[in-house]
């Protein structure tokens, strides 16, 4: 099951550069949330750091408080492996492990974390990739085909699997179909409103349309600020914001 | 790319050079006017062209072609050199040249297998050391380094591979030997004695000497082509390792090294390569007597040395052949594995990556 | 749904998991530390065991007989410089020559061949150079000599430069030789005036680091300079070189010839770093003046 989290007075910055200022922001568990803005406002920025994939770069930081579930992200006993195992993520480009099998990359995450057991591994392998609705296409090519020999959508699809499969509670998502044609686009879009029955799924997206299609809740960034933040409908039809209105009607970005 | 110009080989200079020179700003102009890809300017020019641009255009061209041929020739004229003087103690011995173990000159008896016995195991020991010692290195200064370190690590590095061989043999003889048989020999005779490897006198020169020098100057060689392939891999990789909650470790086990290791094992076969051909160094230490014993305490003699020891010397055309022919041996053997390596250091890299020799 | 499952996901970070990484990052310090300690100790050493021999009378006098204390190295400093001048003779032109080639006429079946023959001749011992340049020039000659040591480092010299002037050429702009041929001026002098002389720091650097890597090869004069204890400035006769009196005296029984050694050692490493030093000076300085 997914679980809220609660962002109070993130700060981050890229060396002396200052790329998110103060953002307060709730995230209800089981729901999708997209978040969006023209290049450069730090969303990308803003969901590294929930799962403390930012301060990975070379004099990159992070401060402030993440809350996910009962897990203090940035706090002082946290561990970042721990966080990151319980915070999935998907990129914007698809990156399956090219020297391993499909096999191999979804069960690359359980490995990591001491799995021996064949047999469970199998059972986890499966689940991971029905629930990436990628089963069926690879049920029989499992051990056969490496990672990098599917079709783009595939591809990502199997990274979401691999991010299952380690059992998360929250999917971060960044731009995830961006890389992608529009019917594997229209797949994963489907697969994301499939999979905020288990988790809470936190989607990067320039694209507006999709950003309406898929999430509930939206928020706007704009400048390393979160400017507006509201169910989708309300974001679209009636922003409170002028930046908003300005940016969702095509005047900028 | 790398960070810091390598001294062995040139690479950074012409980074900068991506901006057109300064003294020419208007012919780029010109050039941008006519637009036309740089072949047919050249079929028009040839065209429209007085002859006399033409002719020296030619010679050029074949002066060019002539120096390029060049290599060809000297390759081909050494192999030559190889086959025709080594003829004489191919067609005396054939193949039992390669398996005699007598190799008694004033007998007339030309046995190489203690050479080959010689080179294969200082080579092998060599890389049993410096593999580690190599990939740790690149690991280090690729992955783990602090950045402002990074340059002057890797030109320190670098340096290893600037020393020539006849220094490193010079420092192997009076400083590495002394202390091998002073203090390692004798804990090693005590503890892994029972082995078989570290038994017998200890004289500090012998193979396990020379394994230890030639596995310091394989070490460059090894470490730059991992750090190639390593820094080659592409930075998703290793995020998304990361994000599927890994230590650091695991992130470079998982998600570089094992996409570069066919690039590693490129690399290690090129170190191999340059370790059989080395001579003067091991010929320094390794106390050149032709014989197989197992203990790595006893003195060996490589096919490089035994070359570099009596070639000078040697009486009667019997024996110079014989020496050429294990000349000829070291020349396919080196080729081979040199070719190998570049295969799979190509595969890697795309095919424009340098192997430094 | 998740539930089955969702215990089996371990919860921590396992101690091995921790202690691999702690272990890994000790080892590849330790790695770097290990590489590093020869590479100090050589130097160390060389300072330490050849600067009290440098003096006046080393770098001036020819060696004494054997077992007589003193003398110096003056005619193997001379002796390789002087090779070294034939095989830049030799190898500057072969090698430049080859890098153009494989630059602006090669890209085709035939420049990929040459490309690989570069490689096997950069991995061929140098000691079967040797072999080979004895058979085809000592022979013949019937005597060592200076010029066929010149011979077998020239050779040595052609791979390096080659690629690095491949490379170096390769990264000039194509929009430079454009921009010539369009203005009329023929394929020959633009590669010269043009394209090498935009490539020409690089190319420089490669040639000097060429030349500072056969400077210290000892195995290939080993037959064809042979080494020489008296003056030799006649390029047909055996020639001393640095290299070569070094390995002498380094096997030979006497202490004097010893520490010699270590001077004359000291002398050569200074000779190729300081060689390697001033390329990356004037590279980063020439950047400066061509970017």
């Amino acid at each position: 099951m997914g679980v809220g989290i609660e962002v109070r007075g993130l700060n981050a910055w890229y060396g002396k550069n200052q790329s998110l200022n103060s953002i307060d922001m709730t995230v209800l568990a089981n729901h999708v949330t997209a978040v969006i803005g023209p290049s450069g406002c730090g969303k990308s920025t803003f969901i590294r750091c929930l799962n403390r994939m930012h301060e990975t770069i070379p004099e990159a930081r992070a401060e402030g408080s993440v809350q996910v579930g009962e897990m203090d992200v940035y706090g002082s006993g946290s561990d970042p492996v721990e966080v990151r195992r319980r915070i999935g993520m998907v990129f914007q480009k698809p990156n399956p492990f090219p020297t391993m099998s499909i096999y191999g990359n979804v069960a690359a995450g359980l490995k990591l974390n001491g799995f021996r057991n064949r047999k469970q591994m199998d059972e986890l392998v499966e689940r991971s990739l029905k629930l990436a609705a990628l089963w069926e296409e690879v049920k029989d090519d499992l051990h056969k085909k490496s990672g990098a020999s599917l079709s783009g959508g595939q591809q990502q699809r199997l990274c979401i699997a691999r991010a299952l499969a380690v059992e998360p509670e929250v999917l971060l998502m960044d731009e995830p179909a961006s890389a992608l044609d529009p019917i594997s686009t229209s797949k994963i879009e489907e697969l994301i409103f499939q999979l905020k029955q288990h988790y809470t799924v936190v989607i990067v997206t320039h694209n507006m349309q999709q950003a309406a299609r898929v999430a509930e809740f939206t928020g706007f960034f704009l400048m390393g600020s979160l400017i507006e933040y509201d169910k989708t409908e309300k974001i679209f039809t009636t922003p409170a914001d002028k930046r908003t209105e300005d940016y969702i009607t095509g005047r900028f970005g | 790319m790398s960070d810091s110009v390598d001294p062995m080989n040139p690479t950074e200079p012409l980074r900068q050079l991506q901006k057109p020179a300064t003294a020419i700003p208007s012919m780029a102009q010109v050039s941008r006017e006519r637009k036309p890809a740089a072949s047919t300017v050249l079929q028009k020019i040839r065209a429209s062209h007085p002859r006399a641009s033409r002719i020296p255009d030619a010679v050029f061209a074949v002066i060019i072609l002539l120096s390029a041929i060049s290599v060809f020739a000297i390759v081909v004229l050494v192999a030559w050199e190889l086959i025709d003087k080594s003829r004489m103690s191919l067609h005396q011995f054939g193949t039992s040249f390669f398996y005699g173990h007598d190799w008694d000159p004033v007998a007339g008896s030309f046995g190489a297998m203690p050479f080959i016995y010689g080179t294969l195991v200082s080579s092998f020991l060599a890389l049993l050391l410096a593999v580690p010692a190599s990939v740790g290195v690149a690991v280090y200064i690729t992955e783990m380094c602090p950045q402002r370190l990074r340059a002057i690590i890797s030109f320190l590095v670098e340096l290893l591979a600037a020393i020539p061989s006849v220094i490193y043999g010079l420092w192997g003889i009076f400083v590495l030997a002394p202390l091998l048989r002073v203090y390692v020999e004798p804990f090693l005779a005590r503890t892994l004695g029972w082995t078989g490897f570290f038994s017998g006198p200890m004289y500090g020169l012998g193979m396990l000497a020379a394994g230890i020098i030639l596995a310091i100057m394989v070490v460059p060689v090894i470490a730059s082509i991992t750090r190639e392939v390593m820094t080659a891999v592409p930075q998703n990789q290793r995020e998304a390792v990361l994000a599927l909650g890994a230590t650091r470790w695991e992130m470079i086990r998982m998600g570089v090294l094992r996409n570069a290791r066919i690039g590693i094992v490129g690399g290690i076969i090129l170190g191999l390569g340059r370790a059989l051909g080395e001579t003067m160094a091991v010929t320094m230490v390794i106390g050149n007597r032709p014989e197989v014993a197992k203990s790595l305490f006893a003195p060996g003699y490589t096919m490089a040395s035994v070359i570099a020891n009596e070639f000078s010397e040697a009486t009667g055309d019997l024996y110079l052949s014989a020496l050429v022919e294990i000349g000829l041996a070291l020349f396919l053997v080196t080729l081979i594995v040199n070719a190998l390596a570049r295969l799979l250091v190509w595969s890697i890299t795309g095919g424009t990556a340098r192997v430094r020799a | 749904m998740p539930d089955s499952v969702s215990s089996s996901a371990p919860q921590e970070v396992s101690l091995w998991r921790r202690l691999t990484d702690q272990g890994a990052t000790t080892f590849a310090v330790l790695a770097v530390i290990l590489v590093l300690v020869p590479l100090l100790a050589i130097f160390v050493y060389l300072v330490i065991k050849g600067i009290g021999s440098v003096n006046l009378a080393f770098l001036t006098q020819t060696p004494k007989p054997p077992g007589e204390v003193g003398g110096g190295m003056a005619n193997a400093i001379v002796g390789t410089g002087l090779i070294l001048a034939i095989a830049s003779v030799i190898g500057l032109p072969l090698g430049i020559g080859s890098g153009i080639y494989l630059a602006e006429y090669g890209r085709n079946r035939f420049g990929d061949l040459i490309r690989f023959t570069a490689d096997v001749l950069n991995g061929v011992p140098s000691i079967v150079i040797g072999i080979a340049v004895y058979s085809l020039i000592v022979v013949r000659q019937k005597h060592f000599s200076a010029f066929s040591g010149g011979v077998a480092l020239g050779i040595m010299m052609v791979p390096t430069i080659a690629r690095a002037t491949e490379e170096m050429l390769l990264m000039v702009p194509n929009v430079i030789r454009e921009a010539a041929y369009g203005l009329g001026i023929p394929k020959w002098r633009t590669t010269l005036s043009i394209s090498l002389r935009t490539a020409s720091a690089g190319v420089i650097t490669g040639c000097m680091l060429a030349f500072a890597r056969v400077a210290g090869e000892t195995a290939p004069l080993l037959f064809t300079a042979f080494g020489n204890q008296f003056w030799n400035l006649k390029l047909n006769q055996p020639t001393a070189a640095l290299s070569l009196q070094v390995f002498t005296y380094a096997i030979s029984p006497y202490d004097d010839w010893h520490k010699q050694a270590w001077a004359g050692a000291l002398i050569l490493i200074v000779l190729i770093v300081g060689a390697v030093a001033a390329v990356r000076i004037t590279t980063s300085r020439g950047m400066m003046k061509g970017a």
